[in-house]
């Protein structure tokens, strides 16, 4: 079996607050392949940040736990391995965009040096010219001129800090990017810009990338694999063309598809998912979504499995369940 | 009506919410126990105090601890304990008049720097610029050698001294609720200047204000303590404890408790205001952390 | 946009001027009220009408308020103080010399108190809720509290009473013997250290969680730099602000505690200059000591406005 890029296996983590325990992430299982593009959808609080900070293990000290599962990201195990070498893959084999670029950068330090710093540390072999010609490159390349260089984030409208926020992801041309809602905090004349950008420096560089987002469009944009996230689990998993095809979905997704105004079909209302996710808090065996499932059933306290409706698409849901015949 | 109640209720609420912060850690209880026994000395010393803390004895000048006398006494033969009983009266005294002093006239001139604007703003603070440029200590020490030694005066010259915070800062928040939209909505509405002052501007200064008194009491102590030390503050024969220090000094071979044992009870005091003052901000509004 | 900056602190040094000169005006306004002749006082009560009539013209307190006052003041501009009634000599030589004094205390007080407030207030960040946090919380919230004439008594009782370590007090010019100078010198500027110190432990406590929690933190790491690039390049220097603040304040308040210090160990700087001339009613001296001092703590401002262009660039091009 060849190595995969990434592969969660059954991962569950947990938030210890102050008063309560947080079950953000319960038994997720994904996996990437080089060059893929997957988009990770799902509402606030579903766990995708989560997710994607627990591969670079980035989550916040002592708060944050691993309770169970592995990740192997370019074959090294993340949660085992030494922190010399998990420093020596961020920035390098991976890196983050996050999403708001008004806070992601450092206010007393030049966006040149930002950039240049996360170079240096993996390339100790450059010298100082070739360096900054690397970050030259790099800044042309996401549309900023180099001559800025030495100039602070403040003075640097949204938009562009965003860029730089991509140019420090990408310099090191890393293997895989995780693109946490990059676009959220931007104005939408900008959105298609920056996605426009993101797709094509992806494809320049034959990276492969992660790009959680709420918003299906931005995933039908981009996106080669789709795996759909609620509370803590991966509900549904497909390719974009059989996700959005939309002969089989989860009633989540349904609920999600749903949601989307159309502009070709006359419809009074759109359809709201009544209800709210349930406490994080409180550990639940069963499907997750049943209480406010439309289809709930006499199956759905039990624990759930994965259901392969067509190739290549999984759905967590015990109306697909093939042996029950309980196929749509 | 019911939009009254709902507000009495919502007072209540974070009424009891304030205390229960305040209590929350034991050191912070122990240091207002601390406090309280100091103001019961304070309120009832004639009672509490052994001996009478004028009366002189010169047979009996500077004993050492024993079971009569628990401190001592100091050199004119008068009970150390009872004078720094009575001790307590000044320091309390002193701490809350002058923060009062400070509180209440600096209030009303940062107000009318903030609210008026213009001219009056800038003469007004220029002053308080010029007197914040003048280390708080010397400037007590500089008011207090015009008004003389003595009790009030020690009171009136740390007062004035600390008017300048008080007066920046509840500029500040005037400065910055002037331009809130609810007070433009105030305005729209017809209602004169003072009447928005007093209604919107000053509830929600108060907090700040409060906090910064609770943590210029433990300064304003001190403050007295160091004049009285300097030999510039209360008037002998008063007890106070910077003053028992200074007498102490002379000592300090001989009898070393006379100049040691007030000290401690000034670090307890200032301490025991300066944790509360904290743990005041804190419950009072956690965002202050930063800025007071 | 550097020249935005040169003309902030310019406008800053002009305020300063003003706020000084008004100072002056109420400094001396004030000590106009205080009743009591000083030449008289000085004099004694066997003065002659004549000596006082001839002294009191010598010193120029018989020409009218306002002329004194502006005389003083062009007095300043060319660096002229007046004289001393007590000490019958120039103020401006006297304030020079004592200053020395004043200054041997304080500026290595300061820098000890920056150098150790900074480790410790950083090592109590990074331990947050661990024991070393609690015990430097404690030191700090205690250090604060300390009156300093207290503490400096504490010392003086133990260290050179009882262990005969160190000198009880006195000062000697370095330039006279420096082992004795510095031996005189530990435990003033020891104990007036010590207060600043607690008080940048805290800042430098507080102002390193709140950056802690900053999201280009989170973005410093995930470039994969070690704890203590992030810790010096990113965290520290955006903490420095606040902490830089508050050293303006308590250096501006140290200046102001050396009265007591120099009160104790009996050392001839500006602040026992000050309660000598409050205590004999030279009014001229006391106007100048405070006068000076206000200068100093005015510049101590200024240099805080001035670091703070240097660490934070969005300061440098507001207004």
């Amino acid at each position: 079996m060849s190595q995969r890029l990434l592969e969660i296996h059954n991962l569950s983590i947990e938030y210890h607050a102050e008063d309560a325990i947080v079950y953000a992430v319960n038994g997720l299982d994904v996996s990437l392949d080089y060059g893929e593009t997957l988009g990770l959808v799902g509402e606030t609080g579903a766990g995708k940040t989560t997710t994607a900070l627990s591969s670079m293990r980035l989550l916040p000290d002592g708060i944050g736990k691993v309770s169970s599962g592995t990740i192997l990201l370019d074959g090294v195990d993340v949660m085992k391995c030494s922190d010399a070498k998990i420093r020596e893959m961020r920035g390098n084999v991976v890196s983050m965009i996050s999403q708001d670029p008004m806070t992601s950068l450092n206010p007393v330090m030049t966006v040149g040096d930002q950039i240049l710093e996360v170079l240096r540390i993996h390339n100790k072999g450059l010298s100082k010219a070739e360096l900054n010609l690397a970050v030259d490159a790099m800044m042309e390349m996401v549309g900023i001129p180099a001559y800025r260089k030495n100039e602070y984030p403040h003075q640097f409208s949204g938009g562009m800090k965003q860029r730089i926020v991509i140019a420090i992801a990408l310099v090191c041309e890393p293997k895989l990017i995780l693109a946490d809602e990059p676009t959220t905090a931007l104005d939408v004349t900008i959105q298609a810009q920056m996605l426009a950008m993101i797709s094509e420096l992806k494809k320049r560089l034959n990276t492969a990338m992660i790009l959680i987002t709420h918003d299906l469009g931005v995933v039908a944009q981009t996106c080669e694999k789709v795996a759909v996230m609620y509370a803590g689990e991966i509900i549904e998993q497909g390719t974009a063309a059989t996700i959005f095809e939309g002969r089989y979905w989860h009633p989540y997704t349904r609920g999600l598809f749903g949601a989307i105004p159309k502009l070709d079909e006359e419809s009074d209302r759109l359809e709201a998912i009544d209800g709210l996710m349930p406490d994080p808090t409180e550990k639940m065996v069963g499907c997750r979504f049943a209480a406010r499932c439309k289809s709930r059933g006499s199956h759905c306290g039990q624990a759930q499995s994965m259901w392969e409706v067509e190739p290549g698409h999984l759905i967590r849901c015990c109306l697909f369940d093939v042996e029950r015949g309980n196929a749509q | 009506m019911n939009a009254g109640n709902k507000r009495n209720s919502g007072n209540a609420k974070k009424a009891r919410r304030f205390f229960r912060i305040l209590f929350a850690r034991k050191e912070i209880v122990l240091c207002i126990a601390i406090l309280l026994i100091m103001v019961f000395c304070a309120i009832f010393a004639p009672f509490v105090a052994p001996y009478n803390p004028y009366k002189q004895d010169l047979t009996m000048s500077l004993q050492p601890m024993s079971a009569q006398h628990i401190f001592g006494t100091d050199q004119l033969g008068r009970d150390l304990l009872s004078r720094i009983i009575y001790g307590t009266r000044v320091s309390f005294s002193v701490g809350i008049v002058a923060v009062a002093i400070a509180g209440s006239v600096g209030m009303i001139l940062g107000l009318t720097a903030g609210v008026a604007g213009g001219f009056v703003d800038s003469i007004i603070m220029r002053v308080m610029d010029a007197m914040m440029s003048i280390p708080m200590i010397i400037l007590a020490i500089f008011l207090g050698s015009i008004l003389g030694k003595g009790l009030g005066n020690v009171m009136l010259a740390v007062g004035i001294s600390m008017i300048p915070g008080y007066a920046r800062l509840m500029r500040g928040q005037a400065l910055t609720i002037r331009e809130s939209d609810y007070i433009t909505a105030g305005i729209i509405c017809g209602a004169s200047t003072l009447r928005n002052v007093i209604t919107h501007i000053v509830p929600n200064c108060v907090s700040p204000i409060i906090v910064l008194m609770t943590m210029n009491l433990g300064n304003a102590v001190l403050a007295e303590a160091g004049l009285s030390f300097l030999g510039l503050g209360i008037n002998p024969p008063m007890a106070s404890w910077g003053g028992m220090v200074s007498d102490g000094n002379t000592f300090l071979n001989t009898n070393p408790v006379i100049a040691i044992v007030p000290g401690i009870f000034v670090f307890l005091i200032v301490l025991c205001f300066n944790m509360v003052g904290d743990a005041v901000r804190d419950a009072l509004d956690p965002r202050l952390r930063g800025t007071l | 946009m550097k020249s935005k900056f040169v003309k902030m602190i310019l406008k800053r040094v002009i305020q300063s001027v003003i706020i000084l000169l008004l100072v002056t005006l109420m400094v001396f306004l004030v000590m106009q009220t205080i009743p009591g002749d000083p030449i008289q006082i000085f004099l004694g009560p066997t003065a002659t009408k004549e000596q006082i009539e001839h002294y009191t013209k010598l010193f120029g307190y018989d020409q009218p308020v306002l002329v004194q006052y502006g005389r003083w003041i062009l007095g300043l501009f060319r660096g002229e103080m007046g004289r001393s009634v007590t000490l019958q000599k120039e103020i401006s030589e006297v304030i020079f010399q004592r200053l020395g004094a004043t200054l041997m205390v304080v500026l290595p007080s300061f820098i000890l108190a920056v150098i150790f407030g900074v480790t410790f207030g950083v090592a109590a960040a990074l331990n947050r809720g661990k024991l070393i946090d609690s015990v430097v919380s404690f030191v700090a919230n205690t250090g604060m509290a300390m009156p300093l004439f207290w503490l400096g008594i504490l010392c003086i009782y133990f260290f050179a009473l009882k262990l005969h370590i160190l000198p009880v007090q006195g000062f000697v010019p370095p330039t006279k013997d420096l082992a004795e100078c510095i031996r005189h010198l530990i435990i003033p500027v020891g104990i007036l250290s010590l207060g600043p110190l607690a008080s940048f432990t805290r800042q430098t406590r507080s102002a390193m969680l709140e950056v802690i929690r900053q999201d280009y933190v989170r973005t410093a790491q995930a470039k994969g730099l070690s704890r203590w690039d992030i810790i010096l390049k990113h965290q520290l220097r955006n903490a420095l602000i606040p902490i830089v603040t508050v050293m303006g304040g308590a250096l501006g308040h140290m200046i102001g505690s050396t009265v007591v210090i120099e009160s104790i160990f009996v050392i001839p700087g500006l602040g026992n200059l000050m309660i000598t001339a409050i205590k004999s009613k030279d009014f001229m001296v006391v106007q100048n000591v405070v006068l000076i001092l206000a200068a100093a703590v005015c510049f101590c401002n200024l240099t805080v406005d001035l670091l703070y262009g240097i660490i934070d660039p969005r300061i440098r091009d507001s207004k």
